[in-house]
């Protein structure tokens, strides 16, 4: 008899979990790390200093134009350690699976893994499933942690960050979070809008060579560019100034968010990156970033202020200023 | 000409007025775009705008969103709501906080979404939340007729709708309110049409102008209210015409008229305005929820220290409010005005103008 | 109180309904409130509805307010 689905079983321990590892994990992501099937992976790292990160990923649906949550697990964890100014080496992967998972969902969530990990140059060296019963999760959630290593004169800690130095956004805003919201329940449009989940070490790549004049680097996930913004001026202590009509949105982002009361500024990105960048450099560097199709659209969207210290500012199609707040609460679509 | 250049010369010509007047927003989407443009700041200091009751979250009383909560503990009942009520307190929850305990709540984007769920859950009771004035109530009335043809049993609506121009007659006949032109509601106003305005214009002597909610709408509205008084007039004009006929929409009048009736209705800050809500005439009276469960109307406390009341009414502005950004911000509202997206003070609160931070 | 947006009319439906186009966005929504619609034309979506059809012909007379104003001022009124 095929099985069809997850079942209990499969988290047993026991020798329906052998199989389940054995035939769709270690199978797609096939590395000499996994093969030794040992409690853990041993890592032989190059010389640098060390980055770790994790993060866990829930979504629904668990398949969206763009993407899945398998290569979102990858990209994500991927990203964090890019933003630190690290190449991404090795990730582990925890995934809890909720009983009843069409079989197909999980193989396809697993390449789909390894096909990003490969993409971006990491190898999954070590896992563990678990198996819930109905009803205590949603499809499946996952976890990944991942190691990476700073070159030589990489420091993108957002102290670093000094007035007159120039922000810059990797492409358009809020596609990820308009993706995924028009498939929600009670919701559903369809927009031209794909998820922009994708691993951004090329980025990373290209900055490394431009050493200290990158000052910082983030990823504007959920909460969107406003929180990440937010984040950088109260950690550096600086003011960010940005202007409304720079800042790249897809026109299909910018009307679906019109039509439900949201903001694309507060809306997830997943393959996006915000740089601070030294003025000297910057357009030259901002060249290079246009050359790789993940940052085309990359734009200079403001600058850094002494003043107001941890405030950012947003310049209006008017003129005016006005203080470019972080996400409180849960950004719903909303009707008046 | 581009936008940026007319928006340029329309603020020129804003400045170029020397008196001094308040001209009062009544749609809190117009509070949200004046105060995500930043026009408040760009206005001179001579022109005053003020927020008036037009969000409807708002204006919604504590004790009609108690009577809501007390409905969504009910065991079958799947509550649906626009987004923005989900986080206004009642006096002791929030829609957001009943969830969390299991209460089924959606938030929808339509009431036929909701329909939809009602169609989908046969052995549930749909309740849909109605809250929201001309420019809903009619996508409401659809829904209940929709209803009513398909013989959906399972569906009912909480009416909590009001009317815009009763609340405006309250605001002009108030002698400590001092508001010296409208800026009028565009969608509201896409359904009323131009007449209600011209009443009150008449009656009060104050220009009201429908305006639209683009940068620039709002920029010519202004303009035009100016330039009435400038002119010693007090009419009803549209800005919005490429969506307002003076006539208004008269399907959907018709629709309003057919289904509901108006009725007194309690407005948070303003207290209970004659013929300012609408309930279900009698033949559609087997759809509402506040008869088909028994709901009791439940007395609205007040909350100590807000200002929600005057801040409605342009009394005060938002940031005269003791609790303003202390007690009261988005993330922990004590207020309605600090919850909905599109209330006074959170709209100050969020779209704070740089030069106002402290 | 009332967020709208304007959509195009790419297809009328059965039962009042019609898809809309909201920049490059496509919906569902219901006509019933504006029965007369046609293909193509543009309509104000409010919360999965046509509330009101978009004729921006009527628009241009207030794009012209500022000449008029200036024409006041020039003559002194």
């Amino acid at each position: 008899m095929k099985i069809d689905r997850v079942l209990l079983a499969h988290g047993s321990g026991g020798l329906m979990s052998q199989q389940l590892v054995e035939e769709i994990f270690k199978k797609e992501w096939n590395n000499s790390y996994l093969e030794p099937m040992l409690d853990g992976a041993l890592l032989d790292l190059p010389a640098g200093r060390v980055v770790m990160t994790t993060d866990s990923f829930v979504i629904t649906p668990l398949f969206f134009p763009g993407g899945d949550i398998g290569k979102l697990s990858i990209c994500g964890t991927v990203n964090d350690l890019v933003a630190c100014g690290a190449k991404p080496l090795f990730l582990s992967t925890a995934l809890i699976i909720e009983e009843g998972l069409p079989m197909s969902d999980l193989i396809q969530i697993a390449q789909s893994m390894a096909r990003t990990a490969r993409e971006a140059g990491v190898q999954l060296v070590t896992g563990d499933t678990k198996v819930v019963e109905k009803g205590s999760a949603d499809g499946i959630f996952i976890n990944t942690t991942g190691i990476g290593v700073i070159a030589e004169g990489i420091d993108y800690r957002p102290q670093r960050i000094q007035p007159g130095d120039l922000v810059v956004v990797s492409g358009t805003m809020g596609d990820h979070g308009l993706a995924i919201m028009a498939r929600r329940e009670g919701l559903s449009f369809s927009t031209p809008v794909n998820s922009d989940c994708a691993p951004l070490f090329r980025i990373g790549q290209v900055l490394e060579a431009f050493g200290g004049n990158v000052r910082c680097m983030r990823d504007p996930t959920r909460g969107g560019l406003a929180t990440v913004l937010n984040e950088l001026a109260r950690q550096s202590g600086r003011g960010i100034k940005v202007v409304e009509e720079d800042i790249p949105v897809n026109p299909a982002v910018a009307g679906a968010c019109d039509m439900l009361g949201m903001d694309p500024l507060y809306m997830a990105n997943e393959g996006k990156m915000v740089i601070v960048l030294a003025p000297e450099r910057a357009a030259e560097i901002l060249a290079e970033l246009q050359k790789i199709d993940i940052a085309a659209e990359a734009a200079i969207i403001g600058e850094v202020r002494a003043e107001p210290a941890g405030l950012v500012l947003i310049e209006t199609e008017l003129g005016a200023e006005r203080i470019l707040g972080i996400l409180e609460g849960e950004h719903v679509p909303r009707i008046c | 000409m581009n936008d940026k250049t007319y928006m340029k010369e329309l603020l020129q010509e804003i400045q170029s007025y020397k008196q001094e007047v308040s001209l009062m927003e009544v749609c809190g989407t117009h509070t949200m775009a004046i105060a995500r443009s930043g026009i408040r700041e760009m206005v001179p200091a001579n022109i005053k705008l003020l927020s008036g009751p037009g969000c409807p979250v708002c204006v919604t009383s504590q004790g009609d969103i108690d009577a809501v909560i007390k409905l969504c503990r009910e065991p079958g009942i799947i509550l649906c709501t626009f987004g923005d009520m989900m986080r206004v307190p009642g006096s002791e929850s929030s829609l957001q906080e009943e969830r969390s305990r299991g209460a089924d709540i959606r938030v929808v984007y339509s009431p036929l979404d909701a329909l939809e769920i009602a169609r989908k859950n046969p052995e549930r009771e749909v309740v849909f939340l109605g809250i929201g004035f001309e420019t809903t109530a009619p996508t409401i009335a659809v829904s209940l007729e929709q209803a009513e043809r398909e013989r959906i049993n399972n569906f009912s609506l909480l009416s909590y709708h009001k009317l815009v121009p009763p609340a405006l007659e309250v605001i002009f006949s108030d002698p400590d309110i001092r508001v010296d032109g409208l800026i009028c509601p565009g969608h509201v106003s896409a359904v009323i049409g131009l007449k209600p305005y011209e009443l009150l214009a008449a009656k009060y002597h104050k220009p009201c102008v429908v305006t639209g909610f683009e940068t620039v709408d709002i920029l010519e509205g202004i303009i035009m209210l100016l330039h009435q008084m400038s002119q010693g007039e007090a009419r009803a004009d549209i800005q919005y015409r490429r969506v307002v006929r003076k006539e208004g929409n008269p399907v959907a009048v018709e629709l309003l008229e057919r289904i509901f009736q108006p009725e007194e209705a309690r407005w948070r800050g303003l207290g209970p305005i004659p013929g300012s809500g609408l309930k279900l005439r009698s033949a559609y009276e087997f759809l509402d929820a506040a008869k088909k469960f028994q709901l009791p109307q439940i007395a609205d406390l007040p909350i100590k220290g807000c200002s929600c009341g005057e801040v409605l009414t342009g009394k005060i502005s938002p940031r005269e409010c003791l609790l303003f950004g202390r007690g009261c911000t988005p993330l922990k509202p004590v207020g309605p005005c600090m919850v909905s997206h599109e209330g006074a003070c959170a709209a100050y609160y969020r779209y704070t103008p740089a030069k106002e931070r402290n | 109180m009332c967020l709208g947006v304007p959509g195009k009319i790419l297809e009328i439906k059965e039962h009042d309904v019609a898809q809309v186009d909201v920049d490059g966005n496509q919906l569902d929504i219901s006509i019933r409130l504006t029965p007369e619609v046609q293909k193509g034309q543009f309509v104000l979506v409010h919360a999965g509805f046509a509330m009101e059809i978009i004729d921006e012909s009527r628009a241009v007379e207030t794009m012209d307010l500022l000449k008029e104003l200036q024409k006041y001022r020039e003559l002194g009124i």
